[in-house]
């Protein structure tokens, strides 16, 4: 399995790549390949604010129903509609394609508290 | 513990499918396709199953005959010899044991193929009510089990044996080599599509499975897992015993009465079943569809509620089994109702999650393959 260097993480299996003042929001490959074939993504609108830990979207698989957290405090700034039509990117490219919502965080202290990919990888290893 | 396997385990691992607990079976839940491309494969061309975890028995005697008779809510014990039939083994109170094929042979021996979380239970069960009046031999860790479903199904599971099971009608069984291997070929399946479930000997499953994968696989078939198996037996609106049956419902509830004979029957449950069937049903079994635009899905345990001012009840019932239609459009599910909501056509609210959905009742399958 595959988690790029460059990109922090969540122990929710999210991934957050900085880009200027947002981060990049999206699931990983373990989460993908947890959850099968996605069917729906639902997203918050942009400029909705969301809270670190709080619900802020739902993915549905086929086979089950899983909720997205936010990985930090912050203010949607952009969102990817083209899952509306296409969730089948975040199986076919969760990294790029795939990825959810651009979020200008609030407290940049908790982007220092997300995992390294190392972290991660330990992380994901123990499950 | 560690979890059983099937005779074809190592294959599953060889063709990169995700292994999931199934009832303590560690069984695959979805090759390398993944279901969506797994569950359109069997819509459109072939495929392969591993239903090894099922469980199969042999009732042989003289009395094998009545002992079935008195068990079975279908008429399984008059049926021709080599008819496979659709059967629900009930308690007393009419509640479902389980949902299985029985396959009459002769009238002094029957072939069973019961579900694989039940087969424990149906074993004891069958023991039990035999009381040693026919013998009850449970093969299941002996036999393997795989279904070949699809369009092109028929076809190549003929081309691959020695006996013209193309001419097999539905629910008739027969014995043939497939690929070299002696099975009990049954014209049965539980995805709606046509085709065929073979039993064979454990020790060589591989064998039919290579066989019948070497000819899946150019017809663009694949291997199938459990979650694609699911997809294809909801939209062809089959039950799933522990969802969509079980002990406390009865099969008139769930809309299987064509498969309970009432009349000039006496088996375990027919006196319940009369009273309720008397009485009129307090809930039924009911199919919906929520539209796609709706972007939502009902699933296992979602209540279905009733927001009329002054209802009586807020919630109503239960969804049993839902999730995305593949072939279909929108998701579809089952869900237990009262009887005032069970027509086609009424419209049931869902509670998805703390969100009210609208979904519609209707009749008949979801799915209906082309004729």
């Amino acid at each position: 399995m595959t988690y790029p260097t460059d990109l922090r993480y969540t122990s929710d299996h999210e991934w957050l790549r900085a880009q200027g003042t947002s981060w990049r929001v999206g699931i990983t490959q373990f989460a993908v390949d947890q959850l099968g074939d996605i069917t729906l993504v639902d997203l918050p609108k942009e400029g909705d604010l969301v809270t670190k830990g709080q619900r802020f979207g739902t993915i549905e698989s086929v086979k089950s129903v899983s909720d997205l957290y936010a990985p930090v405090s912050g203010k949607v700034v952009a969102v990817n509609a083209a899952l509306k039509n296409t969730p089948e990117q975040v199986n076919t490219a969760p990294y790029a394609g795939g990825w959810m919502i651009d979020l200008e965080p609030t407290e940049a202290s908790e982007i220092e508290e997300l995992l390294t990919p190392d972290a991660y990888i330990k992380h994901v290893a123990a499950q | 513990m560690d979890r059983l396997r099937t005779p074809l385990h190592d294959v599953h691992r060889q063709l990169g499918a995700r292994l999931i607990d199934f009832g303590g079976w560690d069984m695959p839940v979805q090759y390398t396709a993944g279901t969506i491309k797994e569950h359109r494969a069997v819509r459109e061309a072939v495929g392969l199953f591993d239903v090894s975890h099922m469980g199969e028995a042999y009732l042989r005697g003289d009395a094998a005959r009545r002992v079935v008779d008195t068990l079975c809510t279908n008429n399984v014990a008059g049926a021709p010899n080599g008819k496979a039939v659709y059967t629900l083994l009930c308690r007393p109170t009419g509640g479902v044991v389980d949902d299985c094929i029985f396959y009459k042979r002769t009238d002094d021996e029957f072939f069973v193929i019961v579900n694989a979380s039940n087969t424990a239970k149906d074993l004891a069960w069958l023991r039990t009510h035999a009381g040693g009046a026919c013998n009850v031999e449970d093969v299941s860790e002996a036999t393997a089990l795989i279904a070949v479903q699809g369009p092109k199904a028929v076809a190549m599971v003929d081309t691959l044996s020695d006996t013209r099971v193309a001419q097999l009608p539905s629910f008739a069984f027969t014995e043939a080599a497939v690929g070299g291997v002696t099975c009990l070929v049954a014209r049965t399946g539980y995805t709606g599509e046509d085709g065929f479930e073979l039993a064979c000997p454990a020790h060589l499953a591989v064998q039919l499975w290579d066989a019948l994968l070497g000819a899946a696989l150019p017809l663009g078939g694949l291997p199938i897992g459990l979650s694609a198996r699911n997809t294809l037996r909801l939209e062809s609106k089959l039950p799933l015993y522990g969802n969509d049956l079980d002990d406390d419902h009865t099969p008139l509830e769930a809309g299987l009465g064509w498969a309970v004979k009432l009349d000039n029957r006496e088996f375990l449950g027919s006196d319940a079943l009369r009273v309720q069937k008397a009485a009129g049903l307090q809930r039924q079994l009911v199919g919906f569809t929520i539209p796609a635009e709706l972007r939502a899905v009902a699933r296992h345990g979602y209540p279905v509620v009733d927001r009329t001012p002054g209802a009586e009840h807020a919630v109503i019932g239960t969804v049993t089994s839902g999730g995305p239609g593949i072939s279909v459009s929108g998701a579809v599910g089952l869900a237990y109702v009262p009887p005032t909501f069970a027509k086609a056509g009424t419209v049931l609210t869902i509670d998805c999650r703390g969100k009210d959905v609208p979904a519609t009742v209707v009749s008949g399958k979801f799915y209906k393959r082309p004729q």
